[in-house]
């Protein structure tokens, strides 16, 4: 069935598969914000082992989604992959590292004789929690920034900068939405410990602090949409496949593609209701669902204007001609078509994983289950 | 050819990157198979009900969880890499190298991250048969994050089921049976499997030994050795057999590969197996001497070589002379002439680039070559060889003496592997005989042996991707593209600095790793850690 689609509906299929991941990805930072928050929301040590549980629990979900959003985007748009990857590469070394250190912290910290002691591994999970939010936030603001390289007639590229891509970590523009991604995960953790232990301190403490880390989230996310929709934008001719700069261009891509605004929307009321009623209702729980759904479609609402409506995805500010978009960008038809049927299984994934939470997650942690035996604790 | 090349970086691209695959392969083997140990272990539990069973099933269910992450840590490095640092390569093959990988992330990864989470937090939680079916659904996840990448891997070493697109300049997929079912791919898969397998084993089987030593759980210790060494010898068989399946596939594909694992210099028929041989001095430097003075000993089997090639013992095993400089009785094309080749495929890629809205009828015309079966079979093939012309016909012959892969590595390499399979049967069934025969605990020796066979596992699983990998050089795509084109243009000091924050970081890591490890096989199956 999917032989019969054009090539390019086969690669808007793929970009909606690739901005689901992301925005999926997005939202399951939480676990990284949350590490952030162990020692604020953790006072004593039972605490502090419940927090690190709740979030051990989801931190393989949150690193499979990274390193199948980052398989995903290999296979669909390769030259997107070689191009920044080997480009921004002490970017993506950072991120890397940032990973590799979380990895193993959950496993080894609890563990008698890890060479380190927990406080090291405390510290590798407080490092992942900060590069990799605010790194992956300007990685992906870079899609509207755009960065200085170049692809010659055979598609390989080169960097133009010698900083390869330390200069993206430091574009004040890119860094609104790295900090705007690092609140959000830290606001997203809070809600999440408020839904998934039961201890008052932690639950009041999470309260207190989800006020401290919304305001400044809302403050860079604000900022950054509202520059977002009054700059330029890079823009492609449909007929020529020139790259050219249009005014307003994500705005009126927002307004071309109503559906997409509406997701945002609907994303934005989504977080602001999730948090809102958190604060406000007494004994809420249950924001971390409004927020994470939102979350969700927010991101993918501004990844689906990144790439789609005639869009460059990743400009290049060298040259303007060498910028990426899904069209010249992504694999064959062929592939493309292969890897559709592969997508098909996608749901089914969901499914199980529903389930298997279902079954073994029914109950929230509390201080009885961290001081049981027969559980694996982190 | 070779001016705007930066060997440097090429050379720490490599080092960084066999650096990093060899750290993955460390934790890799043991998950494939101690996953499955684990599962017939519970299998026993779940059918007997006798709880010695599910301390056994737990005690090794918490060590595979500590190899567990570490091996998830160091995966996400390769995946990253290919990207990072092999981004001309990325592209060149993206179309067809990249599905795997996402195929992988779909279908393995979350498998493997969802039901290790039940194995792990779902005692007591969910019933016990689909404990056990978490168990099965945790090892057969790893299993296929295997398929997967290896599948990726043999396309590399056998580049079938793909056309050269020459507007993208880039290979693209054309038949996605032929990658997945290739030769190599098959032969790949079972034998890197059923080398985890093994080693799961070894691993097994050695610390039980050392309980056994210690006079430490008898009854733990032995039945973990029965579960242990009945997979090890299926699996030991198993290997060999595809090991041997790999040697003819490589024979037929990677015929330099061929040669150099065993050190052919001069083809023959009736070729003799060479079962060990030491060299005098380094066999590093080809076709300037001969071959046999340079063996200090060697110990052959006769005619074994072209049997083993080609099922004959007649038939002829080329040597790397013959590859290097042609063979016209045996109809061996010259490397000489696959580089003219090579470099007449790159000529006609160069103008057809050139021809582009300036020429369009020059430009059709070129194109239709890429459509030619004909010209692809005997001139695009060759692609990657025009990397080595050089107008000086002189200077041209001694680049054709470059495309030789490190000769005593590949040769030690393949030799060890091939030795240590051996030793690892011959372990299990002594073992498995002498647990039925209830006489293991005295047997010091053997259970000595049995311990010190654990490091050996890891040597033969290492050397196994040495063959493999060092073998394939300087090709990272079989003909079509060689390593020092791969590469991506960063500079050297940036994987310089990257290389020692991976070696600062691996060792670290294991530091870690070790030490948990063997405080929990000291604290043995019931005092064990929190479960
Ligand atoms: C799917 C692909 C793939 C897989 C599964 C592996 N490798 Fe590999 N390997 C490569 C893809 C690759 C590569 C990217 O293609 C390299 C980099 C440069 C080259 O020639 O090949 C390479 C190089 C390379 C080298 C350097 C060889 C040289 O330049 O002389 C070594 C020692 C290894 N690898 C070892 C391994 C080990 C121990 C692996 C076990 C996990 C492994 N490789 C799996
Ligand atoms: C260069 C090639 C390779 C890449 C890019 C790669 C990539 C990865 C990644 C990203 C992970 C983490 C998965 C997660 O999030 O759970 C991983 C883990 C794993 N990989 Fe690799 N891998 C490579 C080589 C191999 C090989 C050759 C095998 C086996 C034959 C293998 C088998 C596994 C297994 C079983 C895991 C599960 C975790 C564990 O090791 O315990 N990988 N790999
Ligand atoms: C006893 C007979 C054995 C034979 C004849 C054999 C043969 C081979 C050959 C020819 C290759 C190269 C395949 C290629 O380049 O594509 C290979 C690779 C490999 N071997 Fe073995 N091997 C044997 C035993 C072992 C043992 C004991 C181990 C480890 C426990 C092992 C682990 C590996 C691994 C990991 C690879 C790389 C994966 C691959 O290329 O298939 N082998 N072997």
């Amino acid at each position: 069935m999917f032989e019969t689609l054009s090539h390019l509906a086969l690669q808007q299929y793929w970009w909606i598969i690739v901005s689901l991941l992301g925005a999926l990805l997005v939202f399951l930072m939480f676990v990284q914000g949350g590490q952030t928050l162990i020692y604020t929301i953790g006072k004593t040590d039972i605490e502090r082992t419940m927090l690190v549980n709740t979030l051990g629990r989801k931190w393989e979900f949150t690193f499979t989604t990274l390193v199948t959003f980052g398989g995903a985007f290999f296979a669909s748009f390769p030259l997107f992959y070689s191009t920044s990857f080997g480009g921004a590469y002490w970017v993506w070394m950072a991120i890397l590292f940032a990973f590799v250190l979380q990895a193993v912290a959950y496993e080894f910290r609890s563990r008698p004789n890890n060479a380190f002691g927990p406080r090291t591994f405390e510290t590798f999970l407080l490092i992942n929690g900060c590069l990799g939010t605010i790194l992956i936030g300007t990685a992906v603001a870079t899609f509207f920034t755009g960065s200085a390289f170049s692809v010659n007639e055979y598609n390989q590229s080169q960097w133009e900068l010698t900083s390869h891509g330390l200069e993206a970590a430091l574009n004040f523009h890119n860094l609104l939405l790295g900090l705007a991604v690092f609140f959000l995960a830290r606001s997203l953790a809070l809600l999440y410990f408020m839904n998934s232990i039961i201890h008052e301190a932690i639950y009041g403490r999470a309260k207190k602090h989800l006020l401290y880390n919304a305001i400044p989230f809302l403050i860079f996310f604000l900022t950054f949409v509202i520059w977002l929709m009054l700059r330029d934008g890079f823009a492609v001719n449909p007929d020529s496949q020139e790259v050219f700069m249009e005014s307003y261009k994500y705005f009126n891509n927002m307004m071309a593609m109503p559906l997409v605004l509406i997701l945002f929307l609907l994303g934005v009321v989504g977080v602001l209701l999730g948090i809102g009623a958190s604060l406000l209702v007494k004994d809420c729980t249950k924001g971390i669902w409004a927020a994470g759904a939102g979350t969700v479609l927010t991101v993918f609402s501004l990844l689906l204007i990144a790439g789609f409506n005639n869009t460059a995805f990743y400009p290049s500010t060298f040259d303007l001609q060498s910028s990426l978009t899904i069209q010249n960008s992504s694999s064959s038809q062929f592939t493309l078509s292969v890897m559709s049927y592969v997508s098909l299984m996608v749901p089914f994934v969901f499914a199980y994983i529903w389930y298997v939470w279902k079954s073994i997650n029914n109950k929230p942690i509390d201080e009885e289950e961290m001081e049981s035996e027969d559980l694996h604790i982190y | 050819m070779f001016e705007n090349i930066d060997f440097a970086l090429v050379n720490w691209s490599r080092a960084q990157f066999a650096l990093t695959a060899m750290f993955h392969w460390l934790f890799v083997p043991l998950t494939l198979g101690l996953g499955f140990i684990i599962a017939f272990m519970e299998s026993i539990y779940v059918r007997t009900g006798d709880p010695e069973w599910k301390r056994i099933t737990k005690f090794w269910m918490k060590l595979f969880g500590i190899n567990f992450a570490i091996g998830v840590a160091t995966g996400i490095i390769l995946e990253f890499e290919f990207g990072t640092n092999w981004s001309n390569y990325s592209w060149f093959v993206g179309d067809i190298f990249g599905a795997p990988l996402a195929i992988e992330g779909i279908m393995a990864f979350f498998l493997e991250s969802t039901f290790i989470a039940v194995m792990f937090f779902g005692w007591g939680k969910v019933s016990k048969k689909f404990h056990l079916l978490a168990t099965w659904l945790t090892a057969i996840g790893a299993n296929l994050s295997a398929l997967w990448i290896l599948v990726a891997n043999a396309w590399m070493q056998n580049p079938v089921g793909m056309k050269f697109n020459p507007e993208k300049a880039r290979n693209e997929m054309v038949n996605f049976w032929d990658v997945l079912l290739s030769e190599t791919a098959v032969n790949k898969f079972l034998h890197t499997c059923t080398s985890g397998y093994v080693l799961a084993s070894v691993f097994v089987v050695g610390i039980s030994a050392w309980f056994l030593l210690k006079k430490r759980h008898l009854l733990f210790a032995k039945r973990s050795i029965i579960i242990a060494s009945v997979f090890g010898v299926i699996s030991s068989i198993m290997l060999i057999a595809s090991g041997d399946g790999s040697a003819r596939e490589v024979a037929k594909n990677q015929p330099m590969k061929f040669a150099a694992m065993e050190s052919l210099y001069d083809g023959q028929r009736q070729a003799p197996l060479i079962a060990i041989g030491l060299f005098g001095k380094p066999h590093d430097t080809p076709m300037h001497s001969e071959s046999d003075q340079e063996f200090l000993m060697k110990i052959e089997i006769p005619n074994m070589l072209s049997y083993m090639a080609f099922l004959k013992v007649d038939a002829f095993v080329p040597g790397i002379k013959d590859l290097v400089l042609g063979n016209e009785a045996e109809s061996i094309m010259s490397y000489k002439e696959k580089i003219l080749r090579g470099y007449e495929a790159q000529q006609v890629l160069k103008a057809f680039k050139a021809a582009k809205d300036k020429h369009p009828e020059e430009y059709d015309r070129l194109k239709a070559k890429f459509d030619d079966k004909e010209w692809v079979e005997k001139y695009f093939r060759y692609f990657g060889y025009g990397n080595y012309y050089d107008p000086d016909p002189n200077q041209l012959e001694l680049n054709a003496f470059k495309i030789v892969p490190p000769i005593s590595l590949s040769f030690y390499a393949f030799h060890i592997m091939v030795a240590l399979g051996g030793h690892f049967l011959l372990l299990f069934m002594v073992m498995l005989w002498l647990t039925i025969q209830d006489k293991i605990e005295n047997k010091k020796i053997v259970l000595y042996t049995a311990l010190w066979t654990i490091p050996l596992a890891y040597v033969a699983s290492q050397a196994g991707w040495v063959v493999a990998e060092v073998g394939r050089q300087p090709w990272v795509i079989q003909d079509l593209m060689p390593t020092m084109t791969a590469v991506s243009k960063i500079d050297t000091s940036s994987v310089m600095i990257t290389f020692g924050l991976f070696t600062v970081t691996f060792v670290a890591l294991a530091i870690a790793e070790v030490r948990i490890m063997v405080k929990q096989i000291k604290n043995g199956p019931k005092e064990g850690g929190n479960d």
